[in-house]
């Protein structure tokens, strides 16, 4: 584990792809599954779950010399609840259908382990606006995986985007695609397609730049420091 | 709480960027101090929920109050408005004595001329995959349904679901008459009480009847009663 | 007594707290390798699920009428701090107990399936008792997903794998057909 300094843009980058809490960390797991059935409600459950990581991270990383360090954890714990709740109240008022077909998933999203995880190993250690880089580099992340997800769920489970049909109506969808079976499918696939992707890198000793993060994040990553 | 309390399946996060800028608190922080953060902090917390709380309130209030109002006007045919009457005791009275959080209600519908058009109903019980929430209008004159909606339900989709999206099937409850008799096939004679199940989705189309028979059952007693002295009250005379 | 029984049925079979409705995952991923270890969790989990809703319908009954928005922030430290408890009194009381759970229940308290417990037993608006049959029934069936999906994966050491399933691909597979499996159980108790 040789230090190495990181730049912002690795910083902001990191959570986007190489370390994607939801496809190479399998955190979150909980809503990426549950309210993944329709792109709609996928950006939806993505933004608010960003607006959470994000105002949580601020706050932590703004008064990480404050909090004592034996009762860290409930304060973060507080702080992304505080933040949740208000995501909660706000999504019911402006957006109330999605509000209802996201139901207790937006309640859920404070035992979400990437948030806690950010605050702990990231936020508490760093400065406001590297600490701002990584929620929202791990908060596009999530959405990019969820969206991903939707989509793959949508189309073959509904046969249309954002309610838009896209087949005819002689299309005849794959139900099984919206049922939560669907969703143990269709990250299942999605880490199929990764597996394969990495066998085959790893059978060809050149690879492209892009074929090779996607390898380094299925190994651990090495530590860096700042 | 203890550093365990990370949860993780099978990965390491902490293991990147592990050089601290600053730590938390002096070291053996006293309990005062401890206790003193998570207070402030629980504090601001509140304070902050309840802002947006009083911010967002009107707003949600007003979005439950107008889907209840279009699933009345839905199911009570020619309904402008509706009165909450609250189920107290086993009669009907729209200004009861105990706290209305606790009790069962029904919405009178009111139409042309403010004159009482039916009364709609809310009922939930199981269906195939989970709770079927629906609401149904009735018209105790007649002793027929006005109409049906579905509200909630986690029915199959594309085969339960069918309770929401078949309009035959939500259309036989215009008229129907209780108590509602659920049948595989329309006969020719076709008697006023029958519906046909959906196929493919019998047991949930079969839990929407019960649900309705079982409200009725409970309710249509009382409801006749408090109709039938809405009318005596009511300006333009009995219908 | 014919509702006690459908609930508790429901949250086992039919709308099964992993399979269906996705809480308990982190564990479900990470804990589901061996069958001893997966029945010790999931008893863990049917202990503290069966606290949780006792406690969430107190607050429900009592506390929270009063500010509901708070809901939330008060759901979750209380089941922080009940954890915490539950660990410091299994410690005292049966040191072998602990060593053998203990390692379980800080990651617990971050296991969607208590909140989510806590959460749906409030939206069904369910009282005690049935709130209790919930959390019985949700733990059961939480725990039959975790024995079910460690004894396959048991299995599947034995045979060789394709390289790229290794690993959570094929864990998400798997769950993907235990949950359709489960689908069946919907309409149990319909006439």
């Amino acid at each position: 584990m040789s230090p190495r300094t990181t730049t912002p843009q690795e910083v902001f980058l990191r959570g986007v792809w190489r370390e994607n809490p939801v496809l190479i960390q399998l955190l979150g797991l909980c809503p990426a599954l549950a309210v993944t059935n329709t792109v709609a409600n996928s950006l939806a459950m993505g933004l608010a779950t960003f607006f959470v990581l994000l105002g949580s991270s601020i706050l932590v990383s703004l008064f990480k010399d404050l909090i004592p360090k034996e009762v860290r954890i409930s304060a973060y714990i507080l702080i992304i609840a505080t933040f949740v709740t208000i995501a909660d109240l706000v999504l019911n008022a402006v957006v109330p259908e999605i509000h209802k077909a996201l139901g207790a998933f937006i309640a859920l999203i404070v035992v979400n382990c990437m948030i806690l995880g950010r605050q702990e190993a990231f936020a508490s250690k760093q400065p406001l606006g590297r600490a701002v880089l990584d929620a929202m580099g791990t908060g596009v992340g999530f959405i990019i995986a969820l969206l991903l997800m939707g989509t793959l769920r949508e189309v073959l489970g509904y046969g249309s985007f954002l309610g838009i049909a896209l087949f005819g109506p002689g299309f005849e969808p794959w139900i099984i695609m919206i049922l939560p079976a669907g969703g143990f499918f269709a990250l299942g696939f999605i880490l199929l397609g990764f597996g394969w992707w990495t066998e085959r890198k790893a059978q060809q000793p050149k690879g492209r730049r892009w074929m090779n993060e996607v390898t380094d994040a299925a190994a651990p990553p090495s530590g860096e420091a700042s | 709480m203890s550093d365990r309390m990370l949860p993780m399946a099978n990965t390491d996060v902490s293991g990147s960027d592990a050089e601290p800028v600053a730590t938390g608190g002096p070291d053996g922080t006293s309990a005062i101090r401890l206790v003193g953060t998570l207070a402030v902090a629980g504090a601001l917390a509140g304070l902050a929920i309840v802002l947006v709380f009083q911010w967002t309130n009107p707003q949600i209030e007003a979005y439950r109050a107008e889907v209840l109002a279009n699933a009345v006007t839905e199911v009570l045919a020619g309904a402008d408005r509706y009165e909450t009457v609250f189920v107290e005791e086993g009669t009907l009275t729209a200004a009861p004595a105990a706290d209305t959080a606790d009790l069962d209600r029904v919405y009178v519908g009111f139409g042309a001329g403010d004159l009482p058009v039916g009364v709609a109903i809310q009922g939930g019980e199981p269906g195939f995959q989970d709770v079927i929430s629906l609401i149904f209008g009735f018209d105790p004159a007649s002793g027929t349904l006005t109409g049906m909606k579905v509200l909630e339900h986690k029915e199959t989709p594309g085969l339960g679901d069918k309770i929401e999206r078949d309009s035959a099937f939500i259309r036989a409850f215009e008229g129907a008459r209780s108590p509602l008799l659920g049948v595989k096939q329309a006969r020719a004679s076709g008697a006023a009480q029958e519906v046909v199940m959906i196929t493919g989705a019998t047991i949930s189309s079969r839990a929407i009847v019960d649900i309705i028979n079982h409200r009725l059952a409970e309710l249509e007693g009382p409801v006749r009663e408090y109709w039938s002295s809405l009318d005596r009250q009511s300006p333009g005379g009995s219908r | 007594m014919t509702d006690l029984l459908w609930i508790l049925i429901s949250a086992m079979l039919v709308n099964n707290f992993t399979l269906m409705l996705f809480l308990g995952l982190c564990p479900f991923m990470g804990v589901s390798s061996r069958v001893g270890t997966a029945l010790r969790m999931g008893g863990a989990n049917i202990f503290v699920l069966t606290i949780t809703s006792l406690v969430a319908s107190f607050l429900n009954a009592y506390i929270l009428p009063w500010a509901p928005y708070l809901r939330l922030i008060s759901f979750i430290v209380v089941i922080a701090s009940l954890v915490q408890i539950v660990e410091t009194v299994i410690k005292k009381v049966s040191p072998k107990l602990f060593r053998e759970l203990g390692i379980f229940l800080p990651l617990i308290t971050t296991n969607c399936a208590i909140l989510g417990l806590a959460i749906f037993q409030t939206n069904k608006g369910y009282d005690a008792l049935e709130g209790l049959f919930y959390a019985v029934g949700g733990g059961l069936g939480l725990t039959l997903a975790l024995v079910l999906m460690a004894s396959i994966r048991e299995q599947t050491e034995l045979v060789s794998v394709p390289a790229m399933a290794r690993g959570m691909g094929l864990v998400l597979i798997l769950a993907g057909s235990l949950s359709l499996a489960f689908m069946g159980f919907a309409g149990l108790f319909s006439s």
